[in-house]
Formats: structure tokens, sequence, C-alpha cells
């Protein structure tokens, strides 16, 4: 209990500079909070959009980023026709700008695809897809397109006028609403037309497949290995853990939180010493007293421990307050994972614990060291 | 508290607290403060160390104390020559206790946790630890203030509540290092009678620097130092059992 008070004691006599420790500890967590939250959204976004209805993506053996993989027509055709195969949905990503957004991605699909099938169509149909196929013009003679409702939002579409992107124009035959933040920014086109503009005829960059039977899973992987070597295909869960995108988006997530934590444990570090160096005198009284320099580094780590701690709780709150604002920005519709498993707060709230208190082993040092005989000589 | 004693025992016969040839000196030996002191206390007796300033009182009574080493010379306190480390902090928990001229109390603490510090250091339990301190706080006429903080004590109450602190663990060797020096006359004599009662009650040795002769009149033995080394010894150690 008097443990506990001289803690407590010893923090609220400089109440500013603890409240600043804390307030850099809370930062921090809901810093890496956001970040990780935010960037694990975008990581769940891209690995739904790929295994929309879907257990097995089929790619371009090592390449590093789908947007380069090509599959080829032999393979775009071979693969619907296996009787493992329930269905199959190739898919063309493509990047392109226009006059008003540098990057827009862009989705080369074909009618079947349920990106189409199970979005909400806010309006305008599909229709393009299913007569065009080929590319056929919509309503003014461009080619047709379909545009996520973001999408039109920032492109300030509405349907049948005509947007430019890249080199083309293109007529808006339809409007959709997924729950997909990609989706929902991105421009649907029938693949065919997506091939010709991204001068990528007879190529996907990935097959969706659909098995009829779950467990068939490894006989298609054999298949494809024994028909297509140059293609790799992947179970949903395989590909989200072995996708070096995957891997270098929860990487820079983690190591953007570790850095603002790290700050948060030297902005503890800095209050810790500052509050040794200034109870030298104290440190002597409490020697004096048979305090070990077990008990006084107890005492010391302890105050860093109770920082850190309330730190965290503020910026777990902070954090997910912050996560819920940006969850309903409409700019960022579908982009935030507002879902904070419990092992992800465990994680950060003890990382930041950690940092504090590591934070403070060198103040502690410095006080296990204070010669008593010295510091009471120290006014 | 005084039960388990890894620190050796002392017998009446037997000093309690013996130094021999001990020097120290400050920066790098270019300061000398003690040249070879040697002295020897009896359990329960009661000590004064007299002399002007800088002439090593206080170096002395730390030393005695295992808060400093000595650049030579040995230290045996109850049978056991003094090894820094774990021996003094044994020593510094269960035998020796300390008031110093400033009180060296924890400003932001109340008199109650402050006499409490050195229980929690030595692991007493609780109940055990406030008994003690009510029966000290009885004696010392604070039980009215225990819950005081030290900033509203008077300096005789803070001296006061450094005298039970020293004693809250029942050490067998009270240093004191010019315990009434920042007091005014009046509260001095007040604070040195009951410093004197209550080693006399519990049986405690002290050994006490002070400039105040009249004090140091009142003690079993008076040692006289000067320039670092004893001078002579007065009194007779009536007080030495046996």
């Amino acid at each position: 209990m008097i443990f506990l008070r001289l803690i407590l004691t010893n923090l609220s006599r400089h109440r500013i500079r603890t409240a600043i420790s804390v307030a850099g500890i809370a930062f921090a967590v809901a810093a890496m909070l956001t970040v990780v939250t935010i960037l694990q959204g975008a990581v769940g976004m891209f690995s739904s959009l790929l295994s929309a209805d879907s257990q097995i993506v089929v790619f371009e053996r090592n390449v590093a980023d789908l947007f380069f993989s090509s599959v080829p027509q032999s393979a775009i055709d071979a693969i619907p026709t296996w009787t493992l195969v329930e269905h199959a949905n190739p898919v063309l990503f493509g990047i392109v700008a226009s006059p008003t957004q540098p990057i827009i991605t862009c989705f080369g699909v074909t009618a079947t695809d349920t990106r189409l099938t199970r979005a909400t169509w806010v309006a305008g149909s599909d229709a393009a897809f299913r007569t065009a196929g080929q590319g056929a013009g919509g309503s003014n003679g461009a080619d047709s397109v379909v545009l996520g409702e973001r999408a039109a939002e920032f492109l300030h579409a509405q349907l049948h006028s005509t947007i430019a992107l890249g080199n083309g124009h293109f007529t808006v035959d339809g409007i959709l609403r997924t729950r997909n933040g990609f989706e929902d920014g991105g421009v649907f086109m029938p693949l065919a037309t997506a091939q010709r503009f991204f001068h990528k005829q007879g190529i996907a960059s990935v097959v969706t497949v659909k098995l009829r039977h779950a467990s068939d899973a490894a006989a298609f992987k054999a298949r494809m290995q024994r028909e297509f070597p140059t293609l790799i295909a992947l179970e949903d869960q395989e590909f989200n853990n072995t996708y070096s995108q995957f891997k270098i988006l929860k990487a820079t997530a983690w190591a953007v939180g570790l850095a603002g934590v790290l700050m948060g444990g030297l902005g503890v570090a800095n209050t810790m010493i500052m509050s040794v160096f200034t109870r030298i005198r104290e440190i002597a009284i409490l020697r004096v007293n048979g305090f070990s320099p077990i008990q006084l580094t107890a005492l010391i780590l302890g105050e860093a421990a109770v920082v850190s701690f309330t730190g965290s709780v503020v910026g777990l709150g902070t954090g997910a307050l912050a996560v819920m604002v940006l969850k309903s920005v409409p700019m960022l519709h579908g982009y935030v994972d507002a879902t904070m498993s419990p092992g992800l707060l465990l994680a950060v709230a003890v990382l930041a614990i950690g940092t504090g208190i590591a934070g403070a082993l060198y103040p502690a040092a410095y006080a296990m060291r204070v010669r008593p005989v010295e510091a009471l000589r120290f006014e | 508290m005084n039960s388990s004693m890894p620190v050796g025992k002392a017998t009446p016969n037997e000093p309690i607290l013996r130094a021999e040839g001990l020097t120290k000196a400050y920066e790098n030996g270019a300061i000398p403060v003690l040249h070879g002191v040697s002295l020897e206390v009896y359990p329960q007796q009661t000590v004064a160390l007299c002399g002007p300033s800088g002439c090593g009182k206080s170096t002395l009574l730390h030393l005695l104390g295992g808060l400093d080493s000595p650049d030579s010379g040995e230290i045996v306190v109850r049978g056991q020559p003094l090894r820094p480390g774990r021996m003094v902090q044994t020593m510094l928990r269960h035998h020796v206790g300390f008031v110093f001229q400033l009180h060296n109390l924890l400003p932001d603490l109340t008199l109650t946790e402050n006499c409490l510090i050195p229980t929690v250091a030595a692991g007493v339990p609780r109940a055990e630890a406030m008994e003690r301190l009510h029966q000290l706080a009885d004696r010392t006429g604070l039980s009215h203030r225990l819950q005081q903080r030290i900033q509203k004590l008077s300096g005789g109450e803070r001296q006061r509540t450094a005298l039970c602190r020293a004693l809250m663990n029942r050490p067998s060797i009270l240093l004191a290092d010019e315990p009434t020096g920042a007091l005014d006359e009046a509260t001095s004599r007040q604070i040195f009678a009951l410093l004197l009662e209550l080693v006399d009650r519990e049986g405690i040795t002290l050994v006490m620097a002070t400039h105040d002769r009249a004090l140091a009149a009142r003690c079993d033995r008076l040692l006289e130092m000067h320039d670092g080394k004893m001078m002579d010894s007065a009194g007779s150690g009536a007080r030495t059992a046996g």
C-alpha cells in the first residue's frame, strides 16, 4: 500500500510532466491502433476482393504484385471446364488516371462475376457486360463501364454520362454499391474492354475459382501444377499469409506503430530520468531506511508502468474513437475495418507498457547506484 | 523484528559496535577526514561524539552505519565485520536506525506513511507495523498527528517523527547525527529527553554526534574528536552491562 502510495505520490508531484508522458503514450497507442486497423482493413478488403465467392486464387507464379500477373487465355478457358470447378472468374486489374484522380483501380470482369451479380445497383445495370462482352459501345458509342458508388462521387459521374479514363472515354452504364472499399472506389469494365484498354489481350491478372467440393483443393492445385506450371493456385488463407504485398502492408503498419510507441517510450524515459534526478535525496532516504536496490528499481519501474498503463488505456480509447470517426468518413467508406480484435488491443497495450517500462530501466539503474551518504548531502 | 538477526549477536561483555583504525578521505585522498579512528561501544550505552564542525563526526557515523565505506580499517557490528552490500542492507533494515539533523522525511507523505517506510523495506506485516507505530506515537506525543502531512508539522514534531521512523523496526543501535541541531533550545531539550527515554526503555545503543556539550554530558560516554582523530574519552561506560 505504501509502495503504491509512493508511486502515486511521485507521479502526482509533477502532474504536468506526468500528464505529458501519459499523453505521449496515449498518442502513440492511438496512432498504432489506427494505422494497424486501417492497413489491416485494407489487407482484408483486398483479400475479400479476391475471395469473393471463391476458395482459390490462380495467378502467375513468382510475381510480386498481382497487377503484373498474367494468366493466359488458355488457362482462362480451361479452368472453368474442369469437373472439380463449380465456377471460375477471370479478373484483370489495371490502374488508370482521370483528369481529377491520379489513381483509379479498374477491374476487367465477366458478366458472371459475383462482384456484379451480388452488388446493389444504385443506377443502371450490368447489361453492357452481358451484351457487349467484347467491348461494344455504350449509349453514345463509347465503351461502357460500371462505377463503384464512391468512384461515381469522386468522378462526378452519373448514369449515361461520359468519363475520361487514361486516353479513352467511357459511358457510365451503371453505378453499384459493394461492401468493399476498393470495389466501391473502382471502375468495372467488361473483361475484353479492359484487355484491349490495358493492351493485355487474352490475359487476366487472376482467376478466382470456386470448387464443387472444398476438399478438392489439393487435387486442383496438383492439376494446375501439371498443366500450367507457370501459374500457381493458392487457397484464400494461404494467399493471405504468403502474398508479399500483404506482408509489406502488415509490416509497414506495425513498423509505423512501433515507431510511435518507441517515441512514447522515450517520453516516459525522459520523465523518469527527470523524476529520478530530482529525487536523489529522497532515494537516499529510502536507502537509509532499508530499501534495497531491487525495491528502488521496482518503485521506478512501477511509476513507469502506471504512466504507460494509463497512457495505453487512454490511447486505446482514443484510437477506437478515431477509427470509428474514420469509418464514418464517406471518402474512406469500406477502407477502415473497425473490428479490433482483443489480440490486437492486447498486443498494442503490451507493446506500449513494455516500451514504457523499458524506458525506465536506465533511470532505475541510476537510482540503484545512488550512494546515500553523498545524496544526503545533496540539497 | 529483532528475532531473526542474520547479523551476529552481541553479548553484554562484548562491544555491539567496534571500529578499528578507520581512515577516510574524499576527493581521491585530497581531503582526509578520519585518521585511524578506533572505538568500542557496548550494548545499551549512550555515546556522544563531540568536536568542532568538520572534525569527522558525521563521517564516522556514516561509516558505522554502513552508509559509506572506510578507506582502511574495520568495523564490527554485533560481532561480525561489516561488509558492503547485502549485510549493510540487512543492518539498515533490522539493526541500525538513523536520525539526522535535517529530519529527512518525505514531505508529500503523511506522518504514518513516512514511519511505515522502514517496515515496507523490511517486509513487516502492516498490522504489526501499525501496532508499533501507535506505540511509538503514544510515547512521542504524535498520536493526534498521524494523518498529517509532514509539511504541516512543526520542527519538533518532524524530528519526533524521524525518531519514530528510526525506531520502527526495533533497531539495537541508533545513530544520531546532530539530532537537535536544527531546533530551538527548548525543543532541543525536549527531543533529547525523549531520545534518551526511548533508547533507555527499548534497550537501544545510542551513538550521537553533537555540538551541544550540555546534551553530550547526559550520555554515558563522551568521545572527543578533533581533525579526524579520537582525542579522549570521558565517562566510565557505566551502562555497559556486566
